[in-house]
């Protein structure tokens, strides 16, 4: 029988929230015991990657009511306004105790915390460590959790279930890397911190990890998938390698330029262009600090009419931040150019960047409510992978990184107060389903010998079939043609033939549990685009070129079900402010 | 990835295997692989483990140079993997090791249970003292005093410079470059009040002392953390307190 071992609280994922959630269980009931099981270390979690900063409201001449708005119009009023209400509520405290634990903010000369402009942001609000924020809040999580002796770490073993006991979550069974052993990790509440899955498409920003993990031991739970047709698109990213290069390059002053060196937002109804000279440029919420999915947008418009550059790794447009001038950009983006210069082979101080639109950021996750809950009891969901929602049809850039803090930390809590109330489970249970995993792993995948189907051919046909049919621009019948291969998939899935046959650190095993989760979250990303025959944010349909709000206020959820996924709605939660256009370039 | 250019050149690697149980030592085996010049080391070990051999074993994720996960020996030398471009070892072979001074768990995976616990060994906190932060506001932090440590406060945990110290080679108990640039980024972050709790260890014969200062560490730095540094500057100081402690011995400090 596989080993059992018993904590309180068991979290999913060392990233952001995970790390997050950990600090507040841990605070919130020092007695309690609570596990981090993670697949990679968690300094090496995805948080790390990002770049831009994390936005709250801190200075004078901001306030909480105008970062409200502008989030609900990011979102293409798809955000649940209660729960945008309390994350920009609470972002700032959560943003400030990363300040108290050491995160090297950057700083105005007065010693105060600054902050940069953001796309779709009206009010400089971005807190920012240079231009690797996500680097420095993810080692100051990680560091400040060492001295929490209760925090249990599993570094590198790889979740594979949700173990459940009479109706409710109980803990997980991983994969312990280095022995290759299948073990029950056990607790009385279970907190998924698994991050997204941009790793279903072939171009993204995203780190190898993003395979979207959680999601998968949810859905395979009984619970909904929500709003996952909204895939959002970054517009700067390096062609070929799909390398970020983060907003904060137009936050401070880049420009957009197509093939004929005209800035091409301008006829996307983004508002004029300033000079850049001009002491306002960039002006906020306009132009190139425009939201993402309008960015992206025009670019696929410019490439329609041939405006774009064409080069061995497809299409781009530049990205030119040469008018900055090197010590501006040495202190604020310098990663912009250690990135620029080592992957796309220019200096960005002399030559402008060749940049594409590129997957980056899912919307859509596992349903939860603003206490972090999902329908299962036991089971709470945080970070990438959760779905509260406060991004909608849209994130806006630096949402993200206060996100994971605000609901990483209620999900700590809530589970630490679960915990409390609650009994572990049966032992006998657990054991029976952590054997019954350690033997169908076993079975279907190590100890195979007839299958006749390669991970590397499936996950790139999958990462095609999104592409050319779930991307930017999505029609009936682009949706339909990757609904089929999606399904087709699926079966072959069943075939996957390893060449590993050992247990010790077999990544070719968990390539291939990641790419069985990923064809299934692919699947219901397809058909919950399928069913919403209506534009809004990210999510357009060519067919159905207009937002509608009488039939489409709603969330969608997708229930798993031996075929394709179910699609169900529930309405968006509209508090104070119904309903309107987007408007960008202009008062709004 | 998707594909761009293509080509018919191939370039030779030669990678170290070794699957515990099965076999004693290491062994170089060679591969052949699509030359390409955009790709990196890695993108050459995500090919053979895709479409040639499964079994090839080697961390990785970020592939931009971030996540601190991906460091090998190539050609002999403590590099990152997502950041050694084919284009610079022409023509070839590559020669892609473990990490040197680690055990190894296989293939090129190392086993880095020293470094975690040692990495928390020197408190890598904010330990407030007598100067608990403001409530609903910021400790104050002038641009200086960030830069008094934003350099340290640099390393993604990538452990290259632990392969290329030769003291870590032969002493184990050396906390190593990573952990004491750590240390010290934490001792000179204004906000913190730490330092006496972390010197016990830092300022030890396993700590600062140990360095021989050849400053091999500071050369295979990715991120310019420079531990070099940060091990001399913490010497100077820890020397200076030891006149002050020996010349105003009732003083405080
Ligand atoms: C390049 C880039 C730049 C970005 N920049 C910004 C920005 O400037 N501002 C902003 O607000 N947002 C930004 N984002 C978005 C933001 O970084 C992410 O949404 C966020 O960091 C996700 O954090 P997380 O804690 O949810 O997940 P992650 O940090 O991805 O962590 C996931 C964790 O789950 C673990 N895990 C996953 N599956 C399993 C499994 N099966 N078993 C065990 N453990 C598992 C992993 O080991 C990892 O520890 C950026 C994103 C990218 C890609
Ligand atoms: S893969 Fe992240 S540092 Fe190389």
């Amino acid at each position: 029988m596989p080993d059992v071992l018993q904590h309180d609280v068991v979290i999913v994922g060392g990233g952001g929230a995970g790390l997050r959630a950990a600090i507040a269980a841990v605070e919130a009931d020092p007695t309690l015991d609570v596990a981090i099981v993670s697949k990679v270390y968690p300094m090496r979690s995805h948080t790390v990657s990002a770049e831009g900063g994390a936005a709250g409201v801190i200075k004078a001449g901001d306030s909480l009511e105008e970062h409200i708005r502008d989030t609900i119009s990011g979102s293409d009023w798809l955000a649940d306004q209660d729960a945008v209400e309390l994350f920009v509520r609470e972002a700032p405290q959560e943003l400030l105790r990363l300040e108290h634990w050491g995160c090297p903010w950057s700083r105005e000369p007065d010693g105060t915390v600054a902050v940069r402009p953001f796309g779709g942001m009206g009010i400089e609000r971005t807190w920012f460590a240079a231009d690797k924020t996500g680097f420095h809040m993810l080692h100051t999580l990680f560091q400040t959790s060492l001295q929490h002796e209760r925090v249990r770490r599993y570094d590198e073993w790889f979740a594979t279930r949700l173990l459940l006991d009479d109706g409710r979550a109980v803990g997980v069974s991983a994969i312990e890397l280095r022995s290759g052993q299948v073990r029950a990790v056990v607790g009385k509440a279970v907190i998924l911190a698994t991050g997204g899955f941009g790793r279903i498409f072939p171009f993204t920003t995203n780190a190898a990890i993003k395979t979207g993990d959680g999601l998968g031991l949810a859905f395979r739970a009984g619970v909904p998938l929500k709003d996952m047709e909204f895939v959002q698109y970054h517009p700067t990213g390096l062609p070929g390698t799909g390398i970020l290069i983060t907003e904060a390059a137009r936050g401070e002053g880049g420009i957009l330029v197509n093939r004929h060196g005209d800035r091409y937002l301008r006829h996307y109804n983004l508002g004029e262009p300033l000079d850049i000279r001009d002491p306002v440029h960039p002006r906020l919420r306009t132009m190139e600090l425009g939201p993402r999915d309008r960015l992206s947008q025009a670019f696929m418009k410019e490439q329609d009419q041939g405006n774009v550059f064409d080069g061995p790794y497809g299409t781009y447009v530049h990205l030119d931040i040469r008018h900055l001038g090197e010590r501006r950009v040495d202190q604020k983006i310098p990663f912009v150019r250690e990135l620029a210069t080592n992957y796309a082979g220019i200096d960005p101080v002399r030559e402008p960047i060749p940049v594409r639109p590129v997957v980056h950021y899912m919307m859509g996750g596992i349903d939860t409510n603003l206490e972090a809950e999902t329908a299962l009891p036991g089971l709470y969901a945080a970070g990438e992978c959760a779905c509260v929602s406060i991004n909608g049809a849209n994130r806006l850039g630096s949402n993200s990184l206060p996100e994971l803090l605000v609901f990483g930390a209620r999900a700590g809590t809530g589970a630490a107060r679960w915990a409390r109330e609650h009994a572990p489970a049966p032992r006998a249970a657990v054991e029976t389903q952590a054997a019954d995993e350690q033997a169908r792993i076993a079975r279907d995948l190590i100890n195979r010998r007839d299958g006749d189907e390669r991970i590397a051919t499936l996950r790139t046909e999958m990462q095609h079939a999104m592409e050319a049919g779930c991307g930017i621009y999505r029609t009936e019948a682009t949706l339909q043609a990757a609904a089929a291969k999606v399904a087709e998939l699926r079966e072959r899935a069943r075939r996957v033939q390893l060449d590993d046959h050992s247990l010790s650190f077999n990544t070719e095993l968990t390539a291939a549990l990641e790419l069985d989760i990923m064809i299934e979250i692919a699947e219901s990303v397809v058909h919950s685009a399928l069913h919403r025959t209506e534009s809004r944010g990210s999510h357009q349909r060519v067919d159905f070129p207009q937002r509608d709000d009488g039939r489409f206020l709603k969330h969608s959820l997708a229930y798993r079900t031996e075929g394709a996924p179910r699609v169900e709605y529930r309405d968006v939660a509209i508090t104070r402010w119904p309903p309107a256009e987007r408007v960008y370039g202009r008062a709004h | 990835m998707t594909s761009g250019a293509t080509t018919t050149q191939t370039i030779g690697f030669e990678i170290a295997r070794y699957l515990p149980g099965e076999d004693r030592a290491p062994t170089l085996r060679h591969y052949d692989v699509p030359y390409r010049p955009e790709w990196v080391v890695l993108d050459a070990l995500n090919y053979l483990k895709d479409e040639v051999d499964g079994t090839l074993s080697f961390r990785w994720s970020c592939r931009m140079g971030v996540c601190g996960s991906c460091g090998a020996m190539v050609n002999g030398v403590p590099r990152l993997m997502c950041a050694a471009f084919l284009r610079d070892y022409l023509p070839g072979p590559i020669r892609v090791e473990p990490l040197a001074n680690f055990p190894i768990e296989r293939d090129l995976v190392i086993v880095l249970d020293d470094f975690m616990q040692k990495l928390r060994a020197v408190k890598p906190w904010i330990i407030p003292g007598d100067r608990p932060p403001p409530a609903d506001a910021e400790y104050r932090q002038t641009p200086a005093q960030l830069a008094d440590f934003k350099q340290y406060s640099m390393c993604i945990n990538c452990l290259l410079c632990y392969s290329a110290c030769p003291v870590y080679q032969h002493e184990e108990e050396f906390l190593g470059p990573a952990v004491l640039a750590l240390a010290q980024r934490y001792d000179h972050d204004s906000r913190d009040r730490g330092n006496s709790q972390r010197h016990e260890l830092t300022w030890s014969d396993e700590g600062i002392w140990d360095c021989t200062f050849v400053g091999e560490c500071s050369a295979v730095c990715p991120k310019h953390v420079d531990p070099a540094g940060a091990i001399q500057q913490a010497k100077v100081e820890s020397t200076m307190d030891w006149y002050r402690s020996v010349l105003w011995p009732f003083g405080r400090r």
